[in-house]
């Protein structure tokens, strides 16, 4: 960071501290703990909070508190809610293209992972009233009832964002299990774990209701066991595609029968890796049986 | 039930100061040109009409009036602006588009609504809480479908059809743009849109919209006139696909016109609504449901209750609280935010209103108005009910558009169904009980494109809405509402 | 008394037969009422009215002789620097205060409303409650707020409610008897519903939502449905009963909503404070705030206003 000040002449800058979002609100990891984070040159960028598991509880407590009341917000206001974050980031792109570039990215590369963000919230901004209308049914039962069957959310549902995606990743996680009425707790990509920081600063002036989204930075060796363990946590979304940590995500997940998620391998600048399944995968099906009569 | 000792006075107490939305922040021009190619265009005719305020009978503004040759003109923009930008933008980027639009009513909101009011009598309360936020909802709506068709009709690949003609109604003057133009852009298409000629404000600030939301020029084009102007559209052979919503009379007129052309179309007609109250329904709701179905919007609504048929033994009571409902409904100034029922949109509907309102009585209907005073200029009707009529009566029969309720008793649910179904029309349909059973029963049975249950005239982006029989042919809104604008292949 | 010697005249209506409410369609009637607009002549008549409708209450185990004699002061005094302000129509306190207020406010026009019947639970014996009552009733209280015995309702035993209540209003003698519903107890618009008609039937003279001790107090949607039982009971019988809402209503322009609402349900007989009750202990400062900002045009600030 002091060298950065020499590169802008001058003016001294100011440093931003990266802290983790829980419940609304920007604390410091209660483990006290940081890993850094250095550009190519070993220089250090940033102290970066190494979550623990307290904090995961802690996130938990905050999206169960908040998941009713998400989930009761009506269809067009979480889309109006979705696309109100894609219209902050957009005003904030060069943050963004910048810290990417901190984290080694090129301009480019940079650029295009912020604008698909963008188009990615906006994506599924507008899937918020429809999803029901494709995946929802009227089912014609044999006998005098109207029968149908809506999708609602699963609950609280973790999630280990890619690695490798520091934006993008984190933000094809969120937007679909959010605009579905989940609440999430979101463990950032641990090599660029910057943007996901600042993405909390996004959503934090977004409307959305503190406790909906919580991210976490920290060490995967040591929080993916929370993540999938956690016995008020109903579904883990994963995006690693290692045989071995998927092995363990599934056999804790099924502790209290999560339903588990597995995203490995997916590029996600790709067109074909945005859909409303990435919605469906977070919910569960309910039917309603009423009778017909006079 | 009402006696002396037991009547209750709404008049003559406190009463509330007037309440008028201020004008001091809208901008309505002098003048209005056609809306062509991106640009505000002067008519060939250079001949203009005016729009006038229902209210006072002042003149609001000069809007031009468009012939052949302008609409012409308007088709072949659209059609420049289909085989351009528009059919091969990426759909994502169209969606963008219309969420800007959407942005923007938002942003203006407070100026559409009282435009809305000036120009076509309906109170600020309503445009401000209805017909705009409604208009800037099917634009997000609509426009998160651009990009997301293939989910809409599995199986099938969906495309643009082109260039649609669309004719709108004067009722709700933004809402119908929206509802036309919204589903319209996201499928790919480009528009010619006709306002009615009595409201064609709120469509020129919506060009003025849509021109700095900076849609590429001629995907939106927007042209003034009566009746000749619609039917220039209907018959112009550029136009792919026409979207109109009005009278059963004009529906009937042009789907004889479009006979024999391979233009694709849509009617989203007249109505006569049965409203049924069952004995068990909950009553003071019911009341509301009553009030809400026919006076809302002075009753100029397709899908209005017009018709109530009320469980013969709750009639007495349902009608008494009625009737003092509607002493506390506020008729007049349409601008003041205290206004339930604002002014009648012409003084040719007025004339209409009227004269059903002497047919019902000379058929031997008892009518009560409210006893509300009335202001000296302008177009009003005061909220009125017809007691004692049946069937058989004009005044059940025939579609109003005014603040006019014809009241029938019943005794059984067949009775009431059958009843309900005795009409040409299908729009809408109104049940009130509290017995759920009922109400899937009542929804199987009346042949009508939208029941409400417990609750009346609500819209929503996400909800189709049309007629059976003569109120229409297809659906707008909804997913459904997509089929309208778009070819679907294999 | 037992209640074998209750006046027979008072029957037990078929409850089954009251009207069902639905709650969406409540909530949009109570939306409507809250988008009127109420300004200039008609927002300072509303003002007036309001404090003229306030009981001024305090309901707390630390009240004190000192508190309730200031109690009466603040509801002798609203805010003299306005000249002709109305009083409010009543001070509200428990039994044991009622003989501090009747001194305080001797002769000076302000009703004196006692809660009683073993006030908030009502979880006592009738015959404490009557005692309770008759005590206050003794001590000089024009007014009587009595709890219902919510358990008892909410196992379906109406009789027994009813009784109590027709009890209750024996030994009140002539002061009036206000029926505290506590409707953040009863769960359901249905039940609010029901219990209105219940406690009219039983010879309540006015009825009122809450004790203020239960949260939710009174609502807008809540006081709805008991007004609409209000003007149906007027419409059957052509007797009036009041109607009190209380606790929660701590602004001027919440309290104006309830006039609208008032005015626009039940007309323009029960726009007085015969008919018309709040019950509040903050709401009057905030009404006060309002009339001398509508008088002065400037924003006023709590700490002109005492608070009592």
């Amino acid at each position: 960071m002091a060298t950065k000040a020499k590169r802008e002449g001058a003016r001294v800058p100011v440093a931003k501290t990266y802290k983790i979002y829980i419940d609304g609100k920007f604390p410091r990891t209660e483990s006290g703990r940081y890993f850094t984070l250095e550009d190519d040159k070993g220089r250090v960028i940033a102290n970066v909070c190494r979550g623990s598991r307290k904090d995961f509880r802690n996130a938990t407590v905050a999206a169960r508190k908040a998941q009713a009341g998400w989930a009761g917000v009506n269809a067009y206001l979480r889309g109006q809610i979705l696309y109100r974050i894609a219209e902050m980031l957009e005003g904030r792109r060069e943050q963004f293209i910048a810290e990417l570039k901190l984290q080694g990215m090129t301009r480019r590369a940079a650029l295009n992972e912020v604008d698909a963000s963008i188009d990615r919230l906006i994506y599924f901004a507008g899937w918020a009233d429809k999803y029901q209308q494709v995946f929802s049914a009227v089912n014609p039962v044999a006998s005098s009832h109207f029968n149908f069957s809506v999708l609602e959310p699963t609950g609280v549902v973790s999630i280990i964002a890619p690695d490798e995606s520091g934006l993008l990743g984190l933000v094809s996680n969120v937007a679909p299990t959010i605009v579905g009425g989940n609440t999430c707790i979101v463990l950032a990509s641990e090599s660029m774990p910057l943007s996901a920081v600042s993405f909390a600063e996004v959503l934090h002036a977004s409307d959305v209701p503190a406790g909906v989204v919580n991210i976490l930075t920290g060490l995967r060796s040591e929080l993916t066991e929370q993540f999938a363990s956690h016995m008020d946590v109903n579904a883990v979304v994963f995006c690693d595609g290692k045989r071995d940590t998927a092995k363990m995500i599934q056999e804790l997940a099924a502790d209290n029968i999560k339903r588990v998620v597995a995203r490995g391998d997916i590029d996600w600048h790709s067109d074909s890796s945005q859909h409303p399944y990435l919605i469906r995968d977070t919910q569960e099906v309910k039917t309603t049986w009423h009778p017909i009569g006079t | 039930m009402a006696t002396p000792e037991n009547k209750l006075a709404f008049d003559g107490g406190w009463e509330y100061s007037p309440a008028p939305e201020s004008t001091d922040h809208i901008k309505v021009a002098k003048k209005y040109e056609l809306f062509i190619g991106g640009d505000f265009v002067a008519p060939a005719s250079g001949k203009y009409f005016d729009t006038i305020n229902p209210a006072t009978e002042e003149r609001l503004s000069r809007v031009a009036l468009a012939s052949d040759a302008d609409v012409d003109k308007a088709v072949k923009a659209a059609r420049k602006a289909y085989n351009g930008a528009w059919s091969k933008m990426k759909p994502a980027d169209r969606g963008k588009y219309i969420y800007r639009i959407a942005r923007i009513i938002q942003e203006r909101a407070r100026e559409f609504a009282a435009i809305e009011s000036l120009d076509g009598g309906k109170p600020i309360r309503e445009a401000r809480d209805v017909d705009v936020p409604l208009a800037a909802a099917h634009f997000f709506y609509y426009a998160g479908w651009a990009d997301k068709l293939e989910y809409a009709f599995p199986g099938r690949r969906a495309r643009s059809m082109g260039v649609a003609g669309q004719i709108i109604p004067w009722n709700f003057p933004l809402l119908m743009a929206a509802w036309k133009l919204a589903p319209a852009l996201a499928c790919g298409n480009t528009v010619v849109l006709k306002p009615a000629e009595t409201t064609p404000l709120t469509a020129m600030k919506l060009a003025e919209a849509i021109a700095d939301a900076g849609l590429p020029e001629g995907v939106v084009n927007i042209v003034t006139g009566a009746g000749d102007t619609g039917a220039a559209i209907v018959s112009h052979p550029g136009v792919d696909k026409i979207a109109f919503t009005g009278s059963t009379e004009v529906g009937r007129i042009i789907q004889k016109a479009l006979a024999g052309s391979n233009k694709k179309y849509t009617l989203e007609l007249g109505g006569k609504a049965a409203n049924i109250i069952f004995a068990d329904a909950a009553i003071d709701q019911a009341v509301e449901g009553i009030v809400n179905g026919i006076f809302f919007n002075q009753g100029h609504v397709c899908c209005a209750g017009s018709r109530l048929f009320v469980q013969e033994s709750v009639a007495e009571e349902v009608i008494q609280k009625l009737k003092d409902r509607m002493e506390t409904l506020i008729v007049g100034d349409p601008l003041d935010k205290n206004t339930d029922i604002g002014a009648i949109n012409s003084k040719a509907q007025l004339e209409k209103i009227e004269s059903y309102l002497d047919i019902g009585k000379q058929e031997g209907g008892e009518i009560h108005q409210s006893s509300c005073a009335v202001p000296a200029s302008g177009y009003w009707c005061r909220p009125t009910i017809f007691t004692g009529v049946s069937q058989s009566n004009r005044v059940v029969q025939e579609e109003i558009f005014g603040p006019v309720l014809a009241i029938q008793t019943f005794r059984t649910f067949d009775e009431a169904v059958s009843k309900a179904n005795n009409t040409p029309y299908g729009l809408s349909g109104g049940v009130w009980t509290d017995k759920g059973a009922k109400i899937f029963r009542m929804t199987q049975s009346v042949r009508a494109g939208v029941i409400w249950a417990n609750t009346f005239n609500k819209f929503d982006p996400t909800s189709p809405f049309g007629g059976y029989k003569e109120s229409g042919v297809g659906r707008e809104g909804g997913l459904h509402g997509l089929d309208a604008y778009l070819v679907l292949e294999a | 008394m037992s209640l074998a010697a209750v006046d027979t005249k008072r029957k037990l209506p078929d409850l089954d037969r009251v009207p069902r409410v639905d709650e969406v369609g409540v909530n949009e009637r109570v939306a409507r009422f809250q988008s009127r607009s109420i300004k200039k002549e008609s927002k300072l008549a509303a003002l007036r009215m309001v404090l003229s409708m306030i009981d001024l209450t305090t309901l707390e185990g630390q009240d004190t002789p000192g508190k309730v004699r200031q109690l009466c002061q603040k509801a002798m005094h609203l805010h003299d620097s306005v000249p002709g302000l109305p009083h409010v129509a009543a001070v509200c306190v428990y039994p044991t205060m009622v003989g501090v207020a009747r001194k305080a406010l001797e002769g000076r026009g302000i009703h004196i409303a006692s809660v009683a019947t073993a006030f908030p639970s009502g979880q006592a014996p009738l015959s404490v409650k009557l005692e309770d009552t008759r005590m206050a009733v003794e001590q000089g209280a024009d007014e009587i707020d009595m709890v219902i015995s919510r358990g008892a309702f909410l196992a379906g035993d109406c009789a027994f409610v009813f009784d109590e209540i027709a009890a209750i209003k024996e030994a009140c003698g002539d002061a009036h008897l206000k029926v505290i519903l506590e409707t953040g107890e009863l769960g359901t618009l249905d039940r609010v519903r029901r219990a209105s008609v219940l406690a009219m039937h039983a010879g309540a003279d006015f009825i009122k939502t809450s004790t203020g001790k239960i949260q939710p107090a009174a609502t807008m949607q809540v006081t709805l449905v008991m007004l609409q039982a209000i003007r149906d009971y007027f419409y059957d019988t052509g007797r009036m009963v009041g109607m009190k809402p209380a606790g929660g209503i701590s602004s001027a322009k919440l309290a104006i909503h309830y006039l609208v609402m008032l005015h626009e349900t039940v007309g323009n007989a029960w726009m007085t404070p015969e008919w018309f009750r709040f019950g509040a202990s903050s709401l009057a400062n905030d009404v006060l705030m309002q009339i001398v900002k509508q008088q002065t045009g400037v924003y006023q600030s709590a700490d002109y206003f005492s608070k009592d």
